[in-house]
């Protein structure tokens, strides 16, 4: 287009730039100021920022490595200083916890406090994944609220199983028993193990066969009374559990407990001593042992 | 057949044709000997598909005449190449349907873990790629290709360069989607985010990408207007950009050329480095400067109003393609990255607010339109989030606020307000305004625009909001320490908090979908109603006017 010739947009009275493309024309607005300044603000800002933050990268004949900034900025301190400053605050609380007796901590308020609080976040980091965020459990994982123990609810109890775990085999200390598999390992006829588990039901006040449960009675005493007692209470050093309860950690129903004497049950709890320190694992019996299923020392010698 | 075998025609013109038959032909040998080798079952689908696509490119270069087809029509005006840009159209309208449901797929499955079906192949792992492939490469890829070809001949007011390269570059595309969507599918994946397809795909794609900026470039060439309009440069921008992208990220050793399985060249925080210099700067040239390309033509073409500013568009884009390209490292705060490229990334993202709302001003004096026009709507709404979004993402970037957000659904949030607000808005619009010009006939209904328009939108919204919610939430539950300096929250607490608003997610994705499903359907009415002229039809080759009458948009 000649310079003489201006087209000007009839709508904002905008002269345009005089190219077309397809139709479409462009005005030769200038820069909208408000965008102008926000921009050199913002270029500004950062400059700034390179002043006062780490920014320019370099080569110092050796390495390379970056400016400082004036406050010589180094986010890697920052975090060991904050982890530094917490571990600082805890280690007191940590080390008396570690230190103490467990009779000792529930004694202290103040060790109590530290330690449930602790036990807590570290019960729903690491243990709830299995017994629940509420430590409500799950069918195959006990409920941790009631009075239930399969090995023991005394605190010591407590922290044994957490430490050691439930039939993990790399621990020497761990907890363990096995259950026969009454049914895939032939030792009893499936007739028999019908009878049981009508047995079992009778036990547990559940409706059963009373003609069954009389022929299954025997087979209990000779077959299941050794672990789970002759009166079905079970036996805690054994994980045995009690059968004339109304807690079945499987479930009641009749095809249930069958499976459960046919294939037996062997549940799994890792040693938490190879991945959680003995501050953490203390914290966590106390935790457990609070969440209002804890057995006192005195209730269990009475036992 | 008879005419496949003239060897006249072969005398009479043999370059091109000849060398792109002898290229299909080598390459399906190849393919052969790699089924024959290769122990991956994956590796052997991938290659017969290759096969398959050469023998299909042999018969059609076979039976194909030898005739050029004219520059310009009768009249002088430019004899358009449209039917691959229709080709272009239906494709991304069909893959946009299938990424976005794939998307709910996995939407519900965050929402109720179940619906993985406990089968590999429908994993959360294996889909979520496939969406984002989906939208991004196959919708959004397909979109960029149309428009592109349609925008560069109309505003170089010249024929596309190339007789066969753009017919490659279209059909290779596609056997690029279908390559990456059933590798991810069946395992086979290198494992980095928006570039998952391994070795010999990215191979073949950056054949495919080469030839597209060749012809792209052709075309500038040969152009008859004086300048170059600016939804060209941008255009020019994303081409050459993703091809260097592309290169640079998925440098790799394969293990032996029948493996599909390759390593890396980067490693360490250096590879994170890559990794997100390129996922940032898809956003950043795929994203934004290919459809700040597509606002640049349809929104003055729709609206019939000039571009803003002639000097805004200048800045605005040498400012986006200096500053965007270092903004990358924001996704790596507070990791082992260093401190200072930490501080590049943040204040290049700082300084990159502004120009991102460069394109936005061009609206001005058409509002009276918006209220009359939905596919006008449609767009400026795309365009509001888009300012929304390039507003919220600095502001994201900045350490303080994402040591609050990262890691949480606020940036899924975020790439969601930008991907369907923004990309999902002016492809549609895009779509909109391409099929009548294309198909030469008013839109089908401008009622059923108006039903995507608002379903899609409530969807967004829903989407978006649930998504803030849930972040922030996150967020804040992440980092609450009680005074003794122990976690307060779990992260299993954290997921059981979220599922309410995974579920308004689902629910926002839902809309959005059956949003497509109306454009797909009130697309494909409006083509079948169309009259598309003989010539335009297959090769454009000779005669008939298609004249830029043809490009009202519809009434």
């Amino acid at each position: 287009m000649s310079s003489e010739h201006k087209d000007v947009d009839q709508h904002s009275g905008t002269e345009t730039t005089g190219h077309e493309w397809d139709g479409i024309k462009e005005l030769n607005t200038p820069l909208p100021k408000w965008w102008l300044y926000t921009f050199y603000v913002t270029v500004v800002w950062a400059l700034g920022y390179f002043i006062v933050f780490p920014a320019i990268p370099y080569f110092d004949g050796s390495k390379w490595d970056a400016t400082g900034g004036v406050i010589n900025y180094d986010q890697r301190a920052v975090v060991a200083e904050a982890v530094e400053e917490n571990e600082a605050r805890l280690k007191p609380y940590t080390e008396a916890i570690v230190k103490a007796s467990f009779q000792e901590i529930l004694a202290d308020q103040e060790l109590m406090d530290v330690a449930y609080a602790g036990g807590s976040i570290a019960f729903k980091e690491n243990c709830a994944g299995c017994h629940g965020t509420g430590a409500q459990g799950f069918v195959a994982f006990p409920n941790l609220n009631d009075d239930d123990w399969l090995w023991g609810g005394t605190i010591e109890d407590i922290h044994q199983t957490i430490t050691h775990g439930i039939r993990w085999e790399q621990d020497y200390d761990t907890r363990y028993s096995q259950m026969p598999s009454f049914g895939s390992d032939e030792i009893l006829e499936k007739e028999d193990i019908k009878d049981v588990t009508q047995y079992v039901m009778q036990l547990g006040g559940l409706d059963h066969s009373a003609e069954a449960a009389a022929r299954g009675a025997t087979v209990f005493e000779e077959q299941c009374s050794v672990c789970h007692a002759a009166d079905g209470k079970g036996d805690k050093t054994q994980g045995a559990p009690n059968l004339t309860d109304a807690i079945w950690l499987f479930g009641s129903d009749r095809e249930t407990i069958y499976e459960t004497i046919y294939y037996a049950r062997n549940s799994v709890m890792p040693a938490w001593k190879e991945r959680l320190d003995e501050a953490t694992i203390k914290k966590l019996a106390v935790y457990v042992y609070s969440l209002g299923g804890g057995v006192e020392p005195s209730d269990a010698a009475a036992r | 057949m008879a005419q496949a075998l003239n060897l006249a025609d072969f005398q009479r013109e043999p370059g091109a044709k000849v060398a792109c038959l002898v290229v299909a032909v080598l390459l399906s040998v190849f393919a052969l000997y790699v089924v024959s080798e290769t122990y991956s079952a994956t590796m052997q689908l991938h290659m017969y598909l290759i096969m398959a696509f050469c023998y299909a490119a042999a018969f059609w270069l076979m039976t194909r005449s030898n005739e050029k087809p004219a520059q310009v029509n009768a009249d002088g005006t430019p004899n358009y190449n449209e039917a691959v840009v229709r080709y272009g159209v239906a494709a991304s309208t069909i893959w946009g349907v299938v990424g976005f449901i794939a998307g709910l797929y996995i939407a519900l499955q965050l929402a109720f873990p179940a619906l993985n079906l406990d089968l590999p192949f429908t994993t959360f792992g294996r889909v979520r790629p496939l969406h984002t492939s989906a939208v991004i490469f196959a919708f959004g890829g397909n979109v960029l290709l149309a428009a592109s070809f349609y925008v560069v001949q109309r505003t170089c007011r010249a024929r596309l360069a190339g007789d066969i390269a753009p017919w490659f570059v279209f059909w290779g595309y596609q056997l690029f989607i279908v390559l990456a969507a059933t590798g991810y599918l069946f395992g086979v994946t290198q494992s980095k985010e928006y570039a998952e397809p391994e070795w010999y795909v990215d191979l073949w794609l950056t054949a495919v990408w080469v030839t597209y900026l060749l012809v792209f470039l052709a075309t500038l060439w040969k152009r008859s207007a004086p300048h170059i309009y600016v939804a060209n440069w941008f255009f020019l921008a994303f081409i050459i950009t993703i091809a260097m992208l592309h290169v640079g990220n998925n440098l790799a050793i394969p293990v032996s050329l029948t493996c599909p399985q390759s390593v890396i060249v980067w490693a360490g925080v250096q590879e994170a480095m890559i990794q997100l210099w390129y996922g940032h700067n898809a956003v950043g040239f795929f994203l934004t400067a290919g459809f700040l390309a597509i606002m640049y033509y349809f929104i003055p073409k729709q609206a019939n109003r000039p571009v803003y500013s002639y000097r805004l568009s200048i800045i605005h884009f040498w400012s986006l393609i200096f500053l965007y390209i270092w903004a990358g490292p924001h996704h790596l705060h507070f990791t082992a990255l260093p401190d200072w490229a930490q501080t590049l990334g943040m204040t290049f993202s700082i300084m990159l607010w502004m120009p991102s709302w460069g394109g936005l001003m061009t609206l001005s004096g058409a509002w009276d339109k918006l209220r009359t026009d939905p596919v006008l709507r449609m767009m400026f709404v795309s365009v509001a989030f888009y300012g929304m979004s390039t507003f919220e993402g600095p502001v994201m970037s900045i350490k303080a606020v994402n040591s609050l957000s990262h890691y949480t659904d606020w940036t899924i949030g975020h790439v969601h307000s930008g991907a369907l607000g923004w990309v999902g808005y002016i492809s549609f619009g895009a779509l909109y305004c391409l099929v009548p010009m294309l198909w030469r006939t008013p839109l089908y209904s401008k009622r059923l625009v108006e039903w995507h328009f608002w379903i899609s939108t409530i969807g967004i919204v829903l989407y978006m909001v649930a998504m803030w919610f849930a972040g922030i939430t996150q967020g804040l539950m992440w980092r609450a320490y009680d005074a003794l300096g122990f976690l307060q929250y779990s992260f299993g607490e954290t997921v059981e908090v979220l599922h309410p608003y995974y579920l308004v997610r689902a629910i926002g994705g839902l809309l959005f979908v059956i949003g497509s499903i109306i454009m797909a359907y009130n697309l494909y009415m409006t083509a079948r109603q169309g009259r598309v002229p003989a010539e335009a039809r297959s090769r454009d080759v000779a005669g008939d006017h298609i004249g830029d009458a043809g490009a009202v948009p519809a009434e």
